[in-house]
Order: C-alpha cells, then structure tokens, then sequence
C-alpha cells in the first residue's frame, strides 16, 4: 500500500484521533489556563507564596511527560481524565510565570499615577495591572498549549486517544506509515496552533 | 557563594539518586521487581541514557555553534533572520513527534534515537548562538578591526567570549530536554531510562516506575546545576 492509498483508505480514524487530540487539549487548556490564571493572580499578593508556588511548577516540569502519567494510572487509571489532569499539571508554569511576572513588572510610574487618582489596589489590579499584563499572559498561554498538544500525543501511551495512538501503534507494528501520519500531523497542528496565538498575541501588544 | 552551594546541590540530588536506588534493590516489593532491578541492571540503563544524551548533545554543539558562527558572518548575515525564524518554527515540534518521525524514515535502535534527540537539541544551541552574536555591540567589533586586528582574531578574541554565556545558555536548555526527551528513546529501542519506566507500566510495580521517574528528572536538575555554574562563569 502506497502513502496516498493509506491516507485515502485510513482517513475516517485519523480524523477522529485528530479531533480527539484536540478535544483533550481544549479541555485541559481551559481548565489549566483559569487555574494558572488564578494562581498567578493571587501569589503577586504575597512573596513568599510566588516562591513557593513557582519552584514547585517548575519541578513539574522537569519531571517526565511519560513518567507523569505512568504515575497518575494507580491514582487516577487510565484514559482521557489522567491525561487531562496530567497535562493541567505540566502547562502551569508557563501561565503562572507569565501571569506574575506580567503583572509584578508595571512601570511604577503608571502605577504612581493610578494611586494619585484615587484608585483602590483593587481597581489598579483590575483596570491597569490585568489589562497591560495581557500580552504576557498571553505569550504564556501560547507555550502552554503548542506544550499540551506535544504532551497531548505521548497521553496517547495511557489510553487517552489522540494522534500519539497513532504513533505508538505504528510503533509496535513496525508500520512507517502510520508513525509519519501521526508525527506530521501532530507536528503541523503544533506549528499552526503556535502561529495563530502569535497572531493574536501581537494584536495584543498594539 | 554559588560556586560553593551549586556543587554541594548536585552532590545532594546525586545522593538523593543513590539511596532510592539502594532502597529499590534492598526492599524489592516483590520478586519480579527484585529480579528487575539490580545495581547491574540500573548502572547499563543510567550508562545507556547518558551516551543517549553525551553523543546526540556533543553533535548538537559541534554542529550548531559553527553553523551559528558562520551565519553571522558578513557574507551569510542576510540569512541569520531566516533561519532564526525557520528555528523557532521547528522548536514547536514536539519531541515525540520528532522521535516518532526518525523511527518512520530510519527504523527502530538506538541510532534513530541519537539522531532525533539531536536535531531537537541542535535548535535551542542554534537560535542562543545566533541571538549571542547579534548581541555582540557592533561598535566593540569596529573598535577591534580598528586596532588592526584580523577577522578571525575578532572572532575568537571579542565576539566568541562575549556571546560565549548565551551559547552556555543554549547547551544548558538543550542538555536538560535531551535528558527528558532520551526516556522516549525506550519505544524505539534506544534503551536508557524509559525502560525502566515502561517495564514498571507493563508490570504495574510502583517501585520501579517511581525510579525510573525520578533518575532522569535528579539527572536533568543535576545537569541544570551543572551548566549554570558554567554559564555564570562564562560571563563576560
């Protein structure tokens, strides 16, 4: 069987697998970006709690996807819930980072001037801090979710669906071309995904 | 004071390494784990998973950083945007996909392994080489060519050692995603530590999964660590 007789002869999977994978990670992205959001939010009130909050986001990170998992199918089995709550946990310290910094680091000028007008502490956070931490907010939330769709593809490994099926299985069955399809699919979907937040991004910043 | 805690913090994780070790094949929960790790048996795998990332980063290094340097060059200059950009593109890819995709054009082994791992850590290198160079004050390298000294002695003399932190920077980042990513190396028979991590799955023994787990991650810290020192010694 040729590339093109697979693609044609396979298309109704790949396609449920693609949208799946799509599904797991909107899920989780939405989710993970009001949590980290929050978080990030809530620890620019107290120091101590930034450092907390962020070393531990941080030793999630380093550990690995595969062994995330692995670890959460005792606690949690397996399927989409673990991947999902595994893939909330990797994405925070992009969007808890991004939130805090954008917020702690406003011109001290702009917030000098806020407080000669009057403002609460809570309407400076909520109309000047928030709003001109967007784009920061934002940068973090697009390395978040081209990280959840990789992330998303090895969840595949715990029986949540999604391209990394593909990948696996055309592993384990030696078959080339099942491993290509799930690889550049997911590749493409990365790379697209990262440019359209880019865009947004940057209609953000002006 | 960093110089004298960073050492002590990677003796530390290392130890912390070791004694879960030694607990895994002093208290094995059962026999299958007890025949499954053994010192012998870790030590190949911890050797398998830094030749994993010793050789796929030794390429990555050899090859970006000459590449980087040649295309800050006057004559490729023009080039530097376009494959920054190109770069930054490719670093959206994930590392299972890259993996998944040197298996689909090369087979199975530790081979195609070495060789996606390194494409993935050639990246980070690359674009930190490049934004070093530009980073570089062209007015210091006019002041050098100034003081009549030739093109390749500004090169090593002026602009290698001002961008050599951010080059560090860029083997730091590359070196602590290989040691993440080399565990996928394990479904296409590259060996190292996601062995452990697959055969504590298809057994459901906690105890090996949990060490197969928490090597790598204790190598990556120590290896970040490591590098860091490093980077803040290159400063220039």
């Amino acid at each position: 069987m040729n590339f093109f007789e697979f693609l044609i002869s396979r298309w109704p999977t790949i396609l449920s697998l693609t949208l799946e994978h799509l599904f797991i990670v909107f899920i989780a992205m939405v989710i993970s970006v009001t949590v980290g959001v929050a978080v990030g939010i809530l620890i620019t009130k107290n120091q101590m709690a930034a450092r907390i909050v962020l070393n531990v986001t941080n030793i999630l990170m380093t550990i690995p996807s595969l062994a995330l998992f692995s670890l959460l199918i005792p606690v949690l089995g397996i399927g989409k819930i673990p991947a999902i709550v595994g893939l909330v946990a990797y994405t925070q310290l992009p969007i808890v980072r991004n939130v805090y910094t954008g917020i702690m680091t406003i011109n001290p000028a702009i917030l000098e001037a806020a407080r000669g007008m009057g403002l609460t502490e809570k309407k400076i956070m909520r109309t000047i801090r928030i709003p001109l931490a967007l784009p920061a907010m934002m940068s973090g939330i697009r390395t978040a979710t081209v990280m959840g769709i990789g992330i998303g593809a090895i969840a595949g490994y715990i029986g949540a669906g999604g391209l990394g099926v593909y990948i696996f299985q055309g592993i384990s069955r030696s078959s080339d071309q099942m491993v290509i399809v799930g690889a550049v699919l997911i590749s493409v979907i990365s790379i697209l995904t990262d440019q359209f937040l880019g865009g947004v991004q940057r209609k953000l910043n002006r | 004071m960093v110089s004298l805690r960073s050492p002590l913090k990677i003796v530390l994780l290392g130890s912390i390494g070791v004694l879960m070790t030694v607990w895994v094949v002093e208290n094995p929960q059962d026999s299958v784990v007890a025949r499954l790790v053994t010192y012998d048996k870790v030590w190949g795998l911890l050797l398998q998973h830094f030749y994993l990332v010793g050789a796929s980063a030794l390429l990555a290094v050899v090859t970006s950083v000459p590449l980087g340097i040649a295309l800050t060059r006057p004559r490729l200059k023009s080039w530097a945007p376009r494959v920054l950009a190109l770069v930054n593109v490719c670093q959206t890819v994930p590392s299972l996909a890259v993996v998944a995709l040197s298996v689909g054009f090369m087979g199975v082994g530790s081979r195609p392994a070495i060789i996606a791992l390194w494409i993935y850590a050639l990246l980070p290198i690359l674009s930190n080489t490049l934004v070093g160079f530009q980073e570089v004050d062209p007015a210091i390298t006019e002041a050098a060519h100034g003081m009549g000294m030739k093109a390749w002695r500004v090169l090593f003399r002026v602009e290698l050692p001002m961008a050599a932190s951010m080059i560090m920077a860029g083997i730091r980042t590359a070196v602590t995603i290989t040691i993440g990513s080399a565990i996928l190396a394990a479904f296409v028979g590259g060996g190292g530590m996601g062995n452990l991590i697959i055969a504590g799955n298809n057994i459901s023994r906690a105890q090996v999964l949990v060490l197969g787990a928490a090597l790598p991650v204790l190598m990556a810290l120590m290896a970040d660590l490591f590098f860091e020192g490093i980077e803040k010694r290159a400063k220039y």
